[in-house]
């Protein structure tokens, strides 16, 4: 348990910072996309008999690859569906191939608490420590880039570089993050509480902070759920994410009434 | 013959219903995804499939047919999306992945208590990736009903629709109700979905809303034409994915097959590749992305 926490904490940590951009730059749908290719890559790991953390980064920076390629080519969301459905169909195969276990594949898709050994825990911190750095040093031209990204190019931000970066370090904590909270639920960890730290906090670092805040307290919550009553972690972290996401906005419509009630 | 059709492909009834459902299918979906594209709804779209599935979970939780779960869970999600504000654009991509998220985690707990109540395996994958060859025979006359009602009801809205997909300004102020349209559209969406879960899995079913009718739009210059490519690759990819299914039982051996979804998915992946190598070397006016080109057809 003592492994779930940390290892919990952790990717919580990481999903309110990365998610606070995914809902600043409105890119939910490639955040939904990319630990759905590190699905494929856990089960193509299991399938050739190599370490998942292996399988998940390659897949999960593949599908990023192949979204920001294919993008290109056509509308980003079009882009972003397919390179979606394909990573889905090849870890489908994969599972189909090896024959895993249903309760294998359960835990892969929607998580497992105890998804970290504790030999895990050091390659988990060390690329967890990877991602904030690059998180720190793209912060300006990232949040420059998000709110407008005309201004961006003529502050002489190379808008298609951070992009990229941005998509690998989506990718590289959705490879943490999904053998614990699930490759269909890693993205609602990234989305609901950083959404609901938005609409609370008006300046970036303090919505940031309030981001990651919520993003751990939704994982305990969903961790602590799952241990108690032994359903699975995703379930948690899909509706508490929610909820919390749903209290900040009905927090902020009160708000506004208490206002125009006071101006009137 | 014997190297793409293995025997005995034609002459079974699980490989003939896969196929006109696969048929049926591809057509509904690449008729309303030429809408769901021109209206950049791929993302709504993929958020009902993962409504679709906590339907189609439920449903097989409670023993009812899987097809009733997997529209009703999409309805649900329609209106769900549209309560909490998927129509303002900036409010979109957020809502849409709330309702995504919740729904998801449901389908979590629902497949998990599905793990405890049987002893059969596979229902996660046969729900999530489809599983066409297993479909009851039974289903079919109902899937057909519903296809057909979606066909109807698109012809039946297809001026506001084309025209609010388009412009939306521009149907405002013709007097259109972009509210309305946008709900009934959203419903037709949730029925192909739930229809093309059965036969590709309710979280691959994005395949054939956004590949075909994303390749269709790229090259064909007029309504008509876009709409027929569109259900006409689908159509394709579909049967394609049947036989290759069929005939993967053969290649492999041991009485195991690659999944239909596998197959389907890879060939309209493949679909969209071409028509860009394709688009791309007829492209010698510059791109139209800015203007769309489809404001001819109103």
């Amino acid at each position: 348990m003592t492994n779930a926490w940390l290892s919990g904490t952790i990717i919580a940590l990481l999903a309110g910072s990365v998610g606070f951009f995914v809902v600043l730059r409105g890119s939910a749908f490639a955040a939904h996309a990319i630990p759905n290719g590190a699905f494929a890559g856990a089960a193509g790991a299991n399938l050739v008999g190599i370490n998942p953390l292996v399988g998940l980064v390659v897949f999960a920076l593949g599908a990023a690859f192949g979204i920001s390629g294919l993008s290109r080519r056509t509308r980003g969301d079009v882009a972003t569906a397919l390179a979606l459905v394909m990573m889905l169909a090849l870890g489908a195969a994969f599972l189909a191939t090896s024959n895993a276990y249903e309760p294998a594949v359960n835990a892969l898709l929607f998580g497992e608490i105890l998804g970290v050994s504790s030999t895990e825990l050091a390659p988990v911190a060390a690329l967890a420590v990877v991602c904030v750095v690059g998180l720190a040093v793209l912060y300006r031209p990232l949040l420059l880039s998000s709110i407008s990204s005309d201004l961006a190019v003529a502050k002489g931000v190379n808008v298609r570089v951070i992009d990229a970066a941005f998509l690998i370090v989506v990718a590289l904590s959705s490879a943490l993050a999904v053998p614990v909270v699930g490759a269909l639920l890693t993205f609602s960890l990234m989305i609901g509480p950083p959404a609901a730290a938005r609409i609370l906090s008006s300046r970036p670092l303090g919505a940031l902070a309030l981001s990651v805040a919520l993003s751990v307290l939704t994982l305990w919550c969903a961790v602590a759920s799952s241990y108690w009553t032994n359903l699975p972690i995703g379930f948690f972290v899909g509706t508490v994410s929610a909820a919390v996401y749903l209290a900040a906005k009905g927090w902020a419509a009160a708000q506004s009434r208490r206002l125009r009630f006071e101006l009137a | 013959m014997h190297v793409l059709f293995e025997p005995g492909l034609f002459s079974n009834s699980t490989v003939r219903t896969a196929l006109i459902l696969g048929a049926l299918v591809s057509v509904v979906s690449g008729a309303v995804g030429i809408f769901t594209v021109l209206r950049g709804q791929s993302f709504a779209g993929h958020a009902l499939t993962d409504v679709a599935t906590a339907g189609g979970a439920g449903a097989s939780l409670a023993a009812v047919s899987p097809l009733a779960g997997f529209i009703g869970g999409g309805v649900i999600g329609a209106g769900a999306m549209d309560a909490i504000g998927v129509q303002r654009v900036k409010d979109r991509d957020v809502a849409t992945g709330v309702v995504l998220g919740a729904a998801t985690g449901l389908s979590a707990l629902f497949l998990y208590l599905i793990t405890l109540q049987t002893t059969t395996t596979g229902s996660t994958q046969s729900i999530l990736f489809g599983s066409v060859f297993t479909v009851a025979p039974s289903t079919l006359p109902d899937a057909l009903v519903l296809g057909g009602l979606v066909l109807v009801g698109l012809v039946a809205i297809r001026r506001p629709l084309v025209m609010s997909s388009i412009s939306a300004e521009l149907a405002a102020a013709r007097g259109i109700r972009l509210r309305v349209v946008g709900i009934a559209f959203m419903v037709m969406l949730a029925v192909a979905v739930g229809l093309s879960a059965i036969v590709i899995g309710s979280i691959l079913s994005t395949a054939l809303l956004i590949g075909p009718p994303a390749c269709a739009l790229r090259v064909a210059t007029r309504f008509s034409r876009a709409l027929a490519l569109s259900c006409t690759l689908g159509v394709a990819a579909t049967w394609a994915g049947v036989v290759f299914a069929y005939d993967s039982y053969y290649w492999l051996g041991a009485g195991r097959g690659l999944p239909v979804s596998f197959f389907v998915v890879a060939n309209v992946v493949f679909e969209f590749m071409v028509v860009s190598l394709v688009a791309r070397r007829r492209a010698v006016a510059p791109r139209r992305d800015a203007v769309p080109a489809q404001v001819g057809w109103v």
